[in-house]
Order: C-alpha cells, then structure tokens, then sequence
C-alpha cells in the first residue's frame, strides 16, 4: 500500500515538473520570437534616424562620392505605384468579395474562395515575372505601369477575402429591411449592406495597401527603378523598397546609411497609411448615426 | 416563332421574376469574381508560354542538370532546386516548435492583459517589409553570424560535414536563420486561430479527469493536428517563395555543398538577382521556367494546406 502511495506521488511529481518544464517553454519561445522584432525595430530606428532630415524628402539622390540627397522621387514614385495597385485592386477586390459573401454560396463560389487563398501564397517574385511578361514584353521597356499591375494582383486575394469576410457579419436583418421596403437586391447591398461594411472593408484595403508598400520582389523587373524625377506611367519609376536593396548591397557607406533612412521612411509611411485609414473610417462612421 | 420565344424568355427571366438590376449587379459581380479564378489561369499559362524556349532545349533535364552557367547557355536548376529546398525545411525545422510554443502561449496560458499586446507584437513581426528583413540581415546577423556564430560551429561541431569552411557569414546559415524568423509569426497565428477554435469542452473534460495543463493542451494539440499541419505548410510555401531577404543574405551561388556555412541560392533570389542581368532570350526564358516551378510548387502546397484547414473547420462546425 505505501509502495502504490509511493509510486502515485513520485508520477504526480513528474507530472507537475513537466508541466512547469513545458509551460516555461512556451514562455521562452515567446521571449525568443520577441527578440528579432526588438532588434530590428532598434537598429531601423537607431540607424535611420541620423540620416533622417527635410532634404531626405525633398532632395533627389545624389550621384556616388557626393554626401547628402535625398530620395524624393522614390517617396513619390511607391505613392504612385500603390495608386495604381490600389485603383486597379480594390475594385476588383470588393466587387469579388460582394459576389462571394452575396452570390457566392455555390459551388463556382467555393471555387473562387480556394483560388484566392492560393493566389494570396503565390510568391511576389512570380507575380513580377508575370507582370513582367504580360506588360513589360508587349509595351517592349519597363514601366510604372506594369509593377502597379504586378502590385494589383498582389493586393486581390487580401482584399477579397476580407470584405467576404466583413460583408458576411452584416446581419441579415438588416437585408430583410431593405428588401422589405421593396428595394431591389442590388441597391440593398450597395446602399445598406456595403455601406454597413465600409470600416471593415477599409481595414483590409488598407492591409493590401501596406503590403503592396513594402513589396521589393515584383517591382525588381516591372518598375524597375528610376535616379531620376519621374511621374509618368509608362517609365520606369523609383519606389522606396528597391532604393533600400540597391543602396543596402552598394559598397559606399554613405548609401548604406541612407538606406536604414529609407527604410525608417517606409515603416512610417506604412504606419501613416494605417491611421489615414483609421481617421478616415472614424469620420465616416460618426456621421453615418 | 424563334424570335417571340426568345423574347418571351428573356422578358420572363430579366423583367417579371427579377429586378433586371439585380440580374446585371450580380452578372457584374461575377465578372469580378471570375477575373480572379481566370488570373491563375492566366499566370500560369504566361509562364509556361515565356519559358517553352528553355523547355523545348533542356526538357525534364533543367530539374536534374546541376550546372548553372550563364555564360556557355547551361542552364540546370538542380543546385538551385537543393538550396531552396533545404534552407526552407531547416528554417521550418527550427520554427515550427518555436511558433507551436509562441501559439500556446497566446491561446492557453497567456493571460487577458498579455495576449492582445503580445498578438500584435507577432502581427507586427509580419508585417515588416520582407527588404527591411534583409537590411537587417545584412548589417547586423551576417556580422554576427560570421565573427560569432561560425567560428563557435565549427569549433565545436566541426566533425559534423554541415559546420565545415570558411566562416564567410553570407550562406545558408544566415539565409536558414532568417527565413526562421520571417516564418514564424505567420505559422504561430494560424496556429493559435486554430487552437482558439478547438471546443472548450475538449480542455474541460481533460482538466475535469485531473490532467495538469500540458496535459490538456496535448489533447488540443491532437484534436488540432490537421490544422497544425496546414499551417506548416502554408509557413512552408512561404519560405520557399520568400525573395528579398534571402537574396541579400544567401551569397547567390549555384553550387550544391554540405556545409551550412557556404552561399547557395533558391529559385526566387536567383530571378531576383538574375533577371535584369539576363541577355539572351534562353536565359530569360529559363528564370521565367524556374518561376514556372516555384508557381506550381506553392500553388501546390498551399492548395492541400487549405484544403486540410478547411475540412477541419468543417469537422467542428458538424460537431
């Protein structure tokens, strides 16, 4: 009797130890995902910010040995190309997501719901090979044009998938009310269901729009990358994320360190974009009571 | 006679049963819907039409020739093949047990005041640009790993083949370590949305029969394997397509070797740095068919790995 007494103490023991042991792990593995983040934020920040003045905004780049520029001209141009992204995406993306969430509950539905997860883990590089096929082979030399299309198709998959997501949390007697005003189907949904939706929606316009800013691998060979003033879009346009690459493998120091900037510059701006957003859904919504 | 017919069915059909509104908004949301299902289509078609030139000269040898040459026109993706395969598994090797520990915390043990922060800490962590990654990667790991980490290797381990050479720091060491850090965030979400939507009752019945709480999370670790195994290999695809940081951390060489500590080279930083360098048609040709391959190798694994978290949710929501 005591030797079982003994045996069910020592298992209880054990068991406790390996739950502390395990639950200690997890704490570890949290404290070690945390770590890189910490990291990179301080470097960016610590880096970044000694180079960071007006003239980085204002100023074109500076050709190699002079100190100083800046790079305008890619602040403008990822402006330009999430612009173009952005009008050619997010129509595409809500109009898809109203289908599904509305129309969608068949089997062509499914369908489109399983190819735009797939399409959201194509790599970006592919959709660059792709844009760069589509666009930049006919129109015959690279273009704003063809790394917004790249960025576009980039942007369809997160913007579908969450106004599907949005529209469906509508609750369905909000519908009924409209359709039993005797409003046809299509106006209910762009004029209640939508409308309803609209701050959600944003959020994941906003999603693709940061994602599409911080892109670098399907701009390489559609956008290309201009040391020059540019706006139009069909030459090839600087963006902020291919200035960071060409400058991070550059072996002068001074493009080293305005690299770190460019970098600082893009989280802000991705940072920026979150609260426009958030303002602006804000504003909307308080009028909207 | 054919003419009233028609008309009697399209009058019925757009102006008595329905609100020819209707009709066109939802025909017209269907387009859209259809752009998106006809985009693969046509993304993988533009690929297999842009690389038929190095398909019609190297045939299923492009996937088991092992020599890269620009210059004399060979091109063999074996090398390129093996570098992206083993820097994605090793980095998922090291990252699935860190994002399983990362999504329990954050499902069952944290507490209210720390999982939200602590949620989008690791949202935030996913967020950053894949380039900042590889900034970082540059002036801060490669340095490490070179002055700190390889010298350490091969001091100690050096009987091991993967700890051999010149500590250079650019390699796939850097690359495998860095690949680990981008995957992880986005494994241990999926994995704690998933963990979230495991049945309270299933923790209950466990702690009600006297398991400790590990006890009890391996139960939900079980019931939720399927998830656990979609969203590896969604973590998976994503290291295998990942593009900028590996490019500027791998050291870009085409050679298959043992040793962690040398350059390699995936099929995504290969038409990343190749690609605006690329003169002939061939060679175009042939980083358009490597992107071919990592289409169909993503596209692939991420189809069965929604399928598998699909028919998990599906599961649950008949119980």
């Amino acid at each position: 009797m005591e030797k079982e007494l003994a045996t069910f103490k020592f298992r209880l023991w054990r068991r406790k130890i390996t739950n502390f042991v395990m639950m200690g792990l997890t704490v570890v593995a949290v404290l070690v995902a945390i770590i890189p983040l910490i990291f990179i934020f301080y470097y960016t920040i610590s880096k970044g910010i000694t180079y960071l003045n007006l003239d980085f905004f204002i100023q074109m780049p500076k050709p190699v040995g002079e100190s100083g520029g800046g790079m305008a001209n890619a602040i403008v141009g990822t402006l330009i190309l999430i612009g173009i992204g952005g009008g050619i995406g997010i129509p595409v993306g809500i109009m898809a997501g109203t289908y599904l969430s509305e129309f969608g509950n068949n089997k062509f539905g499914s369908l489109v719901r399983f190819l735009t997860d797939v399409l959201s883990g194509v790599p970006s590089i592919v959709v660059g090979v792709v844009a760069y096929t589509l666009v930049v082979v006919p129109m015959k030399h690279f273009s704003a044009l063809a790394g917004g299309i790249a960025l576009a198709i980039l942007m369809i998959p997160t913007i579908t998938r969450t106004t599907e997501e949005i529209i469906k949390l509508v609750p369905h007697s909000l519908r009924e009310a409209g359709l039993a005003l005797g409003i046809p189907k299509w106006k209910t949904t762009l004029l209640i269901v939508l409308k309803t939706a609209w701050k959600g929606i944003a959020t994941g316009i906003l999603l693709g729009l940061s994602r599409a800013a911080g892109e670098t691998a399907p701009l390489l060979f559609t956008a290309l990358g201009n040391r020059f003033w540019s706006t139009s879009i069909f030459q090839p346009i600087a963006s902020l994320t291919v200035y960071i690459y060409d400058y991070a493998k550059a072996p002068f120091e001074d493009w080293n360190n305005q690299a770190w900037t460019a970098a600082l510059v893009l989280i802000l701006l991705i940072s920026l974009l979150s609260l426009l957003f958030k303002i602006l859904t804000r504003s909307k919504y308080k009028t909207n009571r | 006679m054919r003419r009233k017919w028609v008309i009697r069915i399209l009058s019925k059909n757009f102006f008595k049963n329905h609100n020819p509104g209707d009709f066109l908004f939802e025909r017209l949301t269907m387009f859209f819907a259809l752009v998106v299902f006809l985009l693969i289509l046509l993304m993988g078609y533009e690929m297999y039409d842009g690389s038929r030139m190095s398909i019609d000269k190297f045939g299923w040898n492009f996937l088991v020739n092992s020599e890269w040459d620009p210059v004399q026109e060979i091109f063999g993706a074996l090398p390129i093949i093996y570098g992206t395969l083993v820097s994605s598994i090793l980095a998922l090797v090291i990252a699935l047990p860190l994002s399983l520990g990362v999504a329990v915390f954050l499902s069952e043990s944290a507490p209210p005041w720390l999982e939200k922060p602590l949620s989008y800490l690791v949202e935030l962590l996913a967020g950053i640009p894949s380039v900042i990654y590889g900034l970082w990667g540059i002036f801060v790991l490669v340095p490490w790993i070179r002055n700190d980490v390889e010298p350490f290797l091969s001091q100690h381990l050096d009987f091991l083949p993967f700890f051999r050479g010149a500590p250079y720091g650019f390699g796939m060491l850097a690359a495998i370590l860095i690949l680990c850090v981008m995957i992880l965030p986005i494994i241990s979400s999926i994995v704690r949305d998933v963990l979230k939507s495991v049945p309270q009752s299933q923790r209950e019945a466990a702690l009600a029969l006297g398991a400790t709480k590990w006890e009890s999370i391996k139960i939900v670790l079980l019931e939720a394997k399927p998830g656990i195994l979609g969203a590896t290999m969604l973590g998976l695809g994503r290291a295998i397509g990942e593009t900028m940081a590996v490019t500027m951390v791998i050291g870009n060489t085409a050679k298959i070797s043992l040793s962690l500590f040398d350059p390699s080279y995936t099929m995504a930083s290969v038409i990343a740095n190749e690609f605006t360098e690329a003169t002939s048609d061939l060679y175009i040709s042939s980083l358009i068919e490597l992107a071919l391959v990592l289409f169909v190798i993503t596209v692939a694994i991420n189809a069965l790995a929604r399928l598998l978290v699909w028919s998990l949710e599906r599961k649950w929501k008949k119980n």
